[in-house]
């Protein structure tokens, strides 16, 4: 069996042939290591808190907040049920790094998920899995059954007096309810929407109990933090930004796919590890942190570094580590317009300027790429944008409008030439097949990577 | 009427929750639901809202709110496949294409055999393995090339 190459510097992803994803191959891998120590060495809730502080693990799913922080707001002692849920609500576009950590590794994320539990005084977890993804849905259940079988989950783990449950949910095609609070709302059986925060989940979450949630690729760090140490994990990274993270690499490279490395890795690196921009062509643009966070052209993006810090620094952010790459063939109205549409059709309508403004701001992308579009629209996209970041409940209005305001900001001169020659200003050097502009968009990306 | 097999399922889902949460169960059997019956008619869908002891009108919100459910009858095979921007890149708005060719409709229609109905969807969290396709929620396909597309139409009857 070949083994899966997501780097050298990979800990979550190590070792991993794609079908050692048993209980078994788990504990071979010194898999529940850490929670057993835990319970034999008799570590304090506050001690492990401390570790996962010390280690800088921040949130895998998009916001980047200090883990163990997070986790020191839950009032542990208060009486009746407390929850932890694990968002796997992966549908980010560009990020699929999720999908493979659930197939190849669930058990990873269900330690973490324990160890969260105990840490945080939990009583019972939920994984909540993105709905496309069903076979990962069904996958986690068998590995949940394995992890009660062996005495990990239920009543008195490991002879310990520590009891937790843990459960899988489908999700079923709304990606809102990656939102923290939406997320919550679907687990208690209703539409996604998310709530006005505060209350924060640390106080009010699952059924009104205090819940904390954290992102898959975020538990799956724990038992190797815990196993390893805090100070470890924060080596393998820089300060602030601890440990290793999954990018997932999408778009006009050699080798998509999803690849582990130290946080602070240049970006030049690892698009490296991706195979390099597709032969032939140079790098365009580079959107770092899943489809949400602004665009950033080649210059900037190859002077920068793959962490939280250096990111922000260069204008987007990390995200989720989706890294979505064009070349110079990819029309960027084109971009644009696929983007807007998503955020137009995935808007819960809840807020009337994301879901007024989401429709407004495809539309008129949409004209543009189609030839209608007017000078003043480029104006007017700028407007809408304004007018719906900062003034919705969650992030899904800024979600929509930053990659707008990036995309004119650095690549004007190509929406300019769209409305006023009535075309597009990128040349394919392929006749693309049905006509679509530019050649960022056609099937022989594809070929070439096979 | 669901069959016992079904509400069997739901039980499952049901055990998931705290006794008077029941409600977070209404995902999980509308999904059982649409697999048992196709597609979520108001019978189904007032049959779930009585077993779980919910409003019918919740019912049909959390229905028609999540984008997987089918509210109306489709053909055999929904093929929904992934047109955002990172499977765009890599060539999954030719395969959609394609696939509008070979099946001559438009997403949101069915083949006049009852066969297929096309689906446009949204991040499936698969993108580094696009074009992405899924085949009546369940079976995701990755990595599909024209051939590969021709080969699971084949293959679908």
């Amino acid at each position: 069996m070949t083994m899966l190459d997501y780097g050298p510097d990979a800990i979550l992803m190590a070792g991993l042939d794609g079908r050692n994803w048993r209980l078994k191959d788990y504990e071979a891998r010194d898999g529940y290591q850490a929670l057993k120590k835990l319970f034999s060495d008799k570590v304090s809730p506050d001690k492990i808190i401390a570790e996962v502080k010390k280690s800088a693990l921040r949130g895998r799913g998009g916001a980047g907040f200090p883990t163990g922080l997070k986790w020191s707001f839950m009032p542990r002692q208060a009486p009746g049920p407390k929850y932890v849920v694990c968002n796997s609500d992966e549908g980010e576009p560009g990020t699929c790094k999720d999908r493979d950590l659930l197939r190849y590794n669930p058990h990873a994320v269900i330690e973490g998920m324990i160890i969260a539990g105990y840490a945080m005084g939990a009583t019972a977890g939920y994984n909540y899995v993105h709905g496309e993804t069903w076979e990962l849905y069904e996958q986690f259940e068998a590995a949940l059954a394995e992890a009660y079988a062996a005495g990990y989950l239920g009543k008195r783990i490991l002879g310990s007096d520590f009891s937790f449950e843990l459960f899988a949910h489908a999700g079923y095609g709304a990606y809102i309810c990656g939102e923290e609070t939406a997320l919550l709302e679907s687990l208690e059986g209703k539409k996604g929407m998310p709530r006005f925060k505060p209350p924060f989940p640390a106080s009010y979450g699952l059924y009104g109990k205090p819940t904390t949630i954290n992102n898959t690729e975020t538990f799956a760090a724990v038992p190797w933090i815990l196993h390893h140490g805090g100070e470890a994990f924060l080596a393998l990274g820089r300060p602030n930004n601890g440990g290793t993270k999954l990018f997932s690499v999408t778009g006009h490279v050699n080798r998509p796919g999803n690849y582990e490395v130290r946080l602070g890795t240049p970006f030049a690196q690892l698009l490296e590890m991706a195979g390099g921009v597709r032969s032939g062509h140079e790098l365009k643009a580079v959107i770092p942190g899943g489809s949400s966070m602004p665009v950033l052209p080649a210059d900037i993006m190859m002077a920068t570094d793959m962490d939280y810090d250096s990111i922000a620094k260069s204008g987007s952010m990390l995200g989720s580590g989706a890294v979505i790459v064009m070349d110079d063939s990819t029309c960027m109205v084109r971009a644009l317009e696929r983007l807007s549409y998503f955020y137009f059709e995935e808007s819960c309508g809840q807020c009337t300027p994301c879901r007024e403004g989401t429709g407004w701001l495809y539309r008129v992308v949409n004209r543009i790429e189609n030839g209608a579009g007017r000078i003043e629209d480029l104006r007017l996209l700028d407007s809408v944008a304004d007018n719906i970041a900062g003034r919705t409940i969650c992030a899904l209005g800024d979600a929509a409008a930053l990659p707008v305001k990036s995309f004119i900001k650095h690549f004007r001169d190509e929406f300019v030439h769209h409305i006023e020659h009535r075309q597009c200003l990128v040349k394919g050097d392929v006749e693309p097949k049905w006509g679509r502009t530019g050649a960022g968009f056609t099937m022989r990306n594809m070929k070439e990577a096979a | 009427m669901l069959t016992t097999d079904s509400l069997r399922k739901i039980d499952r889902e049901i055990a998931k929750y705290p006794p008077e949460q029941k409600r977070s169960a209404v995902m999980s059997a509308l999904i059982i639901a649409q697999d048992e019956k196709g597609w979520l008619s108001t019978e189904t869908m007032d049959e779930v809202a009585r077993y779980l002891g919910m409003a019918p009108v919740a019912v049909y919100e959390v229905a028609t709110f999540y984008s997987m459910y089918n509210l109306e009858r489709l053909g055999r095979h929904k093929l929904t496949i992934c047109t955002c921007l990172p499977c765009g890149l890599q060539g999954a708005l030719d395969a959609a294409d394609h696939l509008r060719a070979k099946l001559g409709i438009d997403f949101n229609q069915t083949t006049p055999d009852g066969r297929f109905t096309l689906k446009e969807g949204e991040c499936m969290g698969a993108c580094a393995m696009a074009p992405v396709l899924l085949v009546n929620n369940k079976k995701m396909h990755d990595f599909m090339s024209y051939e590969k597309l021709d080969r699971l139409i084949e293959e679908l009857k």
